[in-house]
């Protein structure tokens, strides 16, 4: 607990601090990229014959998704405590490469626990972090994914905590990570508000995002939630079926997750009756966890936020619609979100508007999306 | 007074100091856990009952492999209380429960004091609890008198260490270094200045745990704690022995070793 105290105390004076601020303001203005273009996709809105589309484009920014917002302000808020050396866990490795850009970036050492399953999904992004300095190191405990690569970076942390700061990417885990994952992750709703009130002159009347652990939903509806006429979505992965084990939608009515406690956090939790985690299946590694962010267990449960869930066959269909109706490849996790946003776009009128987060770009996929396609 | 605050007391009286080991439930399974309780249960001031979880994030690779193995079957927590209550009828050691805190928290808070108590089981240690969050399920324990026992670490302020001090029941368990479960060929300094730190605020015994795996360990730890936790090494020992009809006979012979009595 004595570290988590530690870490609390100094992101809050952080937040306070107008220096640290605007050297994090500098970093995603001048390095990340920021701001990312809210782009309004006509040829899809077209297709879907409903609300206009437009899509938040995460997927330009440096490294290739919204992970690199919250690594920039943690890896700053590491330099700020004195710890030279970083841990993360990553999934489907944008994380784990946005961690290790700003390692190097910074010249801190960089460690990334990824578990076996996801390293052979994510070679490249393997590679990239090699290339980067990072050390990837193979976890193969449990169900070799995220979630056993977050048992095994806290594991690490506990060990070496002196020198070592955790960076955790999404919003989850133990206190005060959820808030400032969510708080840096925000920037992208901030934007997302600024720009289509330039565009359209008025708020969006829906959002959509998908939900893995749910930073990138969380960046982008936090800024909305006071605005309560504006419908939000979260989708979770719907996998190949319904049955436990073959999904991560925790908020499945049926076959879905119970409250439970894992890894420092109480939420929603796909797990067996006795209180054993469950393994979990998405054909995307990012959205491939058993648990949720506490943020959006308590959205779910207020009834502020709607969360459903795309099957992978809807999610690589959405993948191939995008990139040739709008040139964009989107990341296999965004797709999810596509998918969905096709759905509700068709719902709504042609004069209302929904903003699609797309949190990365699908390069890291094409490779597994291939092989889905000819299996 | 409880079969643990008994413990203690006879043992300072005695001018002895404990040995607590540790094993999981269910590793490789519960009829060998059940024969395993009353073995042990000779060298034990009292004994640690871990209940296996899917996420052991406190563990090393070690209790995390045993996990795994006593997960191959399904059971829940009822099986485990089955199992000590029926070693209870052969041996009078302490037994608490080592857990995660989800398998509790499904069993159901208000059902897990009652079920432990019938079962014979005397405490109750939740790795990933802490005092700011434990009140409600402590509560219940309480009302059964059960005990609380929690975990502090080298890296714990005085604050946390008050803290725990007023929450924590039967005896206080000091992680001998930052960091998980399993052997290290040193035990670190930094575990008898906690030790040091934490009498100021308690006068409840304290064993130490994480890391403890040999004769000279123990002797070592026991200048200074009141008793000392080996877990993964008798976990290892078992792993070693795995498939061997002998099992339990190796496992009494390894504690035979390390506590030195043979």
């Amino acid at each position: 607990m004595a570290p988590l105290e530690e870490l609390t105390a100094a992101y809050f004076a952080s937040r306070d601090d107008d220096s640290f601020q605007s050297e994090l303001r500098d970093l995603l203005k001048n390095y990340a990229g920021r701001p990312t273009p809210l782009f309004h996709a006509a040829r899809l809105t077209e297709h879907c014959g409903g609300a206009r589309i437009y899509l938040k484009r995460e997927d330009l920014l440096h490294t290739g998704a919204h992970k690199i917002n919250n690594t920039i302000g943690q890896v700053l808020l590491a330099r700020r405590m004195n710890k030279q050396r970083i841990v993360a866990e990553t999934g489907a490795g944008q994380h784990g490469v946005a961690t290790a850009t700003v390692c190097a970036l910074f010249g801190l050492d960089c460690v990334v626990y990824m578990g076996a399953e996801d390293m052979r999904r994510q070679e490249l992004n393997v590679f990239r972090m090699q290339l980067l300095g990072a050390e990837v190191r193979e976890v193969n405990a449990g169900s070799r994914t995220l979630k056993d690569a977050i048992n095994e970076a806290l594991r690490d942390w506990v060990t070496n905590v002196n020198d070592t700061y955790y960076l955790l990417g999404s919003a989850l885990g133990p206190h005060p990570y959820p808030l400032m994952v969510r708080d840096y992750q925000s920037v992208i709703g901030r934007e997302a508000r600024k720009q289509i009130l330039e565009h359209e002159g008025r708020l969006p009347d829906a959002l959509i995002a998908c939900v893995g652990g749910g930073s990138n939903s969380i960046g982008l509806f936090h800024p909305f939630l006071a605005d309560s006429t504006i419908k939000m979505i979260g989708v979770e992965a719907g996998g190949s079926g319904n049955e436990l084990g073959q999904h991560a939608a925790r908020f499945n009515v049926a076959g879905g997750g119970r409250p439970g406690v894992l890894q420092g956090t109480m939420s929603y939790v796909l797990q067996d009756n006795n209180g054993q985690v469950a393994a979990t299946h998405s054909i995307s590694a990012g959205l491939d966890y058993p648990s949720i962010g506490p943020e959006h267990a308590f959205l779910h449960d207020a009834g502020r936020v709607e969360y459903v869930s795309v099957s992978d066959g809807d999610a690589l269909e959405a993948f191939q619609l995008l990139s040739k109706l709008e040139g964009i490849i989107p990341a296999l996790e965004s797709a999810h979100a596509v998918a969905q946003a096709i759905k509700t776009a068709r719902e709504m009128r042609s004069d209302q508007i929904l903003v699609v987060n797309l949190s990365g770009r699908g390069d890291k996929d094409v490779n597994s999306v291939r092989e889905a396609l000819e299996s | 007074m409880g079969r643990i605050a008994d413990a203690f007391t006879s043992l300072k009286r005695e001018g002895k100091k404990g040995f607590i080991p540790y094993i999981t439930a269910g590793d490789p399974d519960l009829a060998t856990t059940e024969q395993l309780l009353s073995t042990i249960a000779p060298y034990a001031t009292l004994i640690e009952l871990g209940v296996p979880f899917s996420d052991p994030m406190a563990d090393g690779p070690v209790i995390q492999r045993a996990s795994e193995r006593a997960l191959k079957h399904v059971f829940g927590l009822q099986d485990i209380l089955d199992t000590a209550a029926r070693a209870r009828k052969q041996i009078d050691t302490p037994i608490i429960l080592f857990s995660y805190y989800n398998p509790l928290l499904q069993f159901g808070l208000k059902r897990v004091a009652p079920a432990a108590k019938d079962a014979g089981v005397d405490g109750v240690l939740v790795t990933d609890l802490t005092p700011e969050e434990s009140g409600e399920f402590e509560a219940e324990l309480h009302a059964h008198g059960l005990d609380m026992i929690f975990l502090i670490a080298p890296t714990s302020t005085d604050e946390r260490l008050k803290l725990v001090a007023e929450h924590a029941g039967g005896f206080i368990y000091a992680v001998s270094r930052a960091g998980v479960t399993g052997a290290r060929e040193k035990v670190s300094e930094e575990a008898e200045k906690l030790v040091k730190r934490m009498r100021q605020f308690s006068s409840l015994p304290i064993a130490v745990g994480f890391g403890i795996s040999n004769a000279a360990q123990v002797a070592d730890v026991s200048r200074y704690a009141d008793a000392v936790v080996v877990g993964s090494a008798i976990v290892a020992e078992m792993e070693r022995c795995a498939g061997d009809p002998e099992l339990v006979r190796k496992v009494g012979q390894f504690l035979d070793g390390i506590t030195g009595c043979s």
